[in-house]
């Protein structure tokens, strides 16, 4: 059945013209849906046409949706020479697997004993737990920025993770899914001379592991676009990720060569999206796992 | 808690020789585990609060040598200043422009998806690929789509003989064009989030709706689907505001708060103030204001769940 206004009790329902109305109504569906999707992939669309063409076409005042002259390898060439796009991406990979490593080492077992032991001071950390996730990051970020100033630690790889090393979102998380594992497997684990770090590692973070995709999807997604730190506390080029180094490329790039700067958007927002493409189920899980708590 | 203590309780029977020693290990076990996440959320979180409010009771500047306490003079000073007071509207603003179309254009979309089935993942994917993609790196590619002569909207308006727009150097376009690509980028988001929701209402319950003679398609949305839903749209309702009320990336990289501070919006200036000219004790007490307003919207949100459990 369609999603029609139209109230289909008030006409005499023949075949015909329930059908007719139908198909009327998924029409409606159907331009409402395209119409949004255009709104939504035009500027992926017009990023790969502009970065194959040349600049007089660029220039001209007509639209047109495909270059009459090919200039895709001369666009593309120029960008990759003039900025490291590709030290850019490994800087993203860098960033985004340092940073999720470390909330997981550091979240699951605290999850675990949240969910799962009784030990003091369990109640309190709860707490701060569920205050933390109220705080942005741009909160704790000027005294970080001053520390690691004064240790000596901006413009380093470890200087644009730090803040991020504990995600109490991480926590709350596997807290909600560890409680849910039935406690008769771990007594039978402990009966059995499991230790207990086993019991987390081997027998209760597998079962974790859809929330444990889901909250990587979401960490990688999060940091490998994230502007706000790395724009605080790295200036130099070669440690850019990805958004920082498109805007120190844009700022750069004074000439408006458009036909570079989208050829470069292109090779930045690739590998997310084609990530995004590959495991598309992963990735809408994930934001429903991780937003209807 | 009552949770771990039944736990306890079946660990001790379980093991009935050494219950004391049992339950010392357990403690010894939590206590280490939670250990590292304790001592980086005192880290990351908890001390930088701290020496925040400290900061921001003082003049302190960063790289300077001296700091006096000026007691609450700069958040006086930060309610006064008509910059901030200008950004804080453009954040208000923004927000009013991105919530509406955010969650109810995600919602329209969510619904008419839901009943796609050969074409609901092909949607799917239009509409969440902004979510992935880098920000900053289409924002340039925005800015060109937008740009006054050469970029095809204009291009279109002009067919349509509508005239050019300036769109992002115009003082009143730049704040709502920014909005509207705040909205491009987290529709798709919610519409995942309302997907989830949608899904998640029994199907018989359209069935007894259509048995009981409410078979039009609003009729239904009115009576079954908005109801049910209300708990997914308090929660993006409030995730929204949160997002778009931390709104930077595109302010920093597109307009720079301009064109005359039209599309200054609070975080860009805590930004600037703590970071760019290193007013570390005013931009502390900005930061306090920033964490006010967050702290507001999380708490509508938990007071807001809290009566929809009830119900």
């Amino acid at each position: 059945m369609a999603e029609l206004a139209l109230h289909p009790a008030a006409a005499p329902v023949t075949p015909a013209r329930s059908a007719l109305r139908r198909l009327v109504g998924l029409a409606l569906v159907h331009a409402i849906l395209l119409a949004g999707a255009v709104f939504m992939l035009a500027p992926f669309v017009w990023m790969l046409v502009t970065s194959i063409k040349p600049p007089a076409e660029i220039f001209s005042a007509e639209i047109s949706l495909w270059p009459k002259q090919f200039y895709g390898l001369q666009n593309y060439r120029v960008a990759l020479d003039k900025a490291p796009l590709l030290r850019f991406a490994l800087n993203g990979v860098i960033l985004c697997g340092g940073i999720l490593v470390v909330q997981l080492l550091v979240a699951i077992p605290c999850a675990y004993a949240l969910a799962k032991l009784r030990f003091p001071g369990r109640n309190v950390l709860f707490v701060l737990v569920l205050l933390g996730l109220c705080i942005p990051v741009q909160v704790p970020a000027m005294p970080l920025y001053i520390a690691l100033a004064q240790l000596g630690l901006l413009n380093t790889y470890f200087s644009m993770m730090a803040p991020f090393f504990l995600s109490v979102f991480a926590i709350f998380l596997f807290r909600q899914f560890f409680r849910s594992f039935p406690d008769d497997i771990i007594h039978a684990a402990r009966l059995d001379g499991v230790s207990e770090f086993e019991i987390v590692w081997r027998i209760v973070t597998p079962s974790a592991w859809p929330a444990i995709a889901a909250f990587s999807v979401f960490s990688a997604v999060a940091h490998w676009n994230d502007l706000y730190w790395p724009l605080i506390v790295i200036s130099d080029a070669k440690l850019a990720p990805p958004p920082l180094g498109m805007m120190f490329f844009a700022d750069a790039e004074t000439g408006s060569n458009y036909g570079a700067l989208t050829a470069a958007a292109a090779i930045l927002t690739a590998p997310l999206v084609i990530a995004f493409l590959i495991a598309r189920r992963r990735f809408i899980d994930g934001v429903t796992m991780t937003g209807v708590k | 808690m009552s949770l771990a203590a039944s736990s306890s309780i079946a660990s001790a029977a379980a093991a009935p020789p050494s219950i004391g020693r049992r339950l010392l290990l357990e403690r010894l076990t939590g206590l280490g585990f939670a250990m590292p996440a304790f001592v980086l959320l005192m880290l990351t979180i908890l001390l930088p609060l701290a020496v925040l409010l400290v900061l921001s009771l003082s003049n302190y500047e960063f790289g300077g040598v001296d700091m006096d306490w000026v007691g609450l003079a700069n958040y006086q000073k930060a309610l006064a200043d008509p910059v901030i007071r200008r950004s804080l509207w453009n954040t208000l603003l923004y927000v009013a422009i991105v919530v509406p179309g955010g969650v109810l254009g995600a919602l329209l979309i969510a619904v008419l998806v839901h009943r796609r089935s050969r074409t609901r993942s092909l949607y799917e994917v239009a509409y969440f690929l902004p979510v992935t993609s880098t920000l900053i790196a289409m924002a340039t590619v925005w800015q060109f789509l937008l740009h006054p002569t050469l970029g095809p909207v204009n291009g279109v308006l002009k067919w349509l003989g509508v005239g050019s727009i300036a769109f992002l150097s115009e003082p009143s376009t730049a704040l709502a064009t920014l909005a509207v690509i705040g909205v491009w980028q987290l529709l798709g988001f919610n519409m995942i989030l309302f997907l989830a929701g949608l899904t998640a209402i029994p199907r018989d319950l359209y069935e007894a709706a259509d048995i009981d003679g409410c078979s039009g398609g609003l009729d239904r949305f009115l009576t079954i689907t908005w109801p049910l839903l209300g708990p997914t749209t308090m929660f993006v309702l409030v995730t929204t505001m949160i997002t778009a009320f931390k709104v930077f990336d595109t302010v920093a990289v597109m307009t720079r708060g301009g064109p005359v501070g039209s599309t200054e919006v609070l975080l860009y200036n805590v930004y600037l103030e703590g970071f760019q000219y290193f007013h570390t004790g005013y931009a502390a007490a900005l930061t306090f204001i920033f964490l006010a307003f967050i702290l507001v919207f999380s708490a509508v949100q938990t007071f807001a769940l809290d009566k929809k459990v009830h119900y």
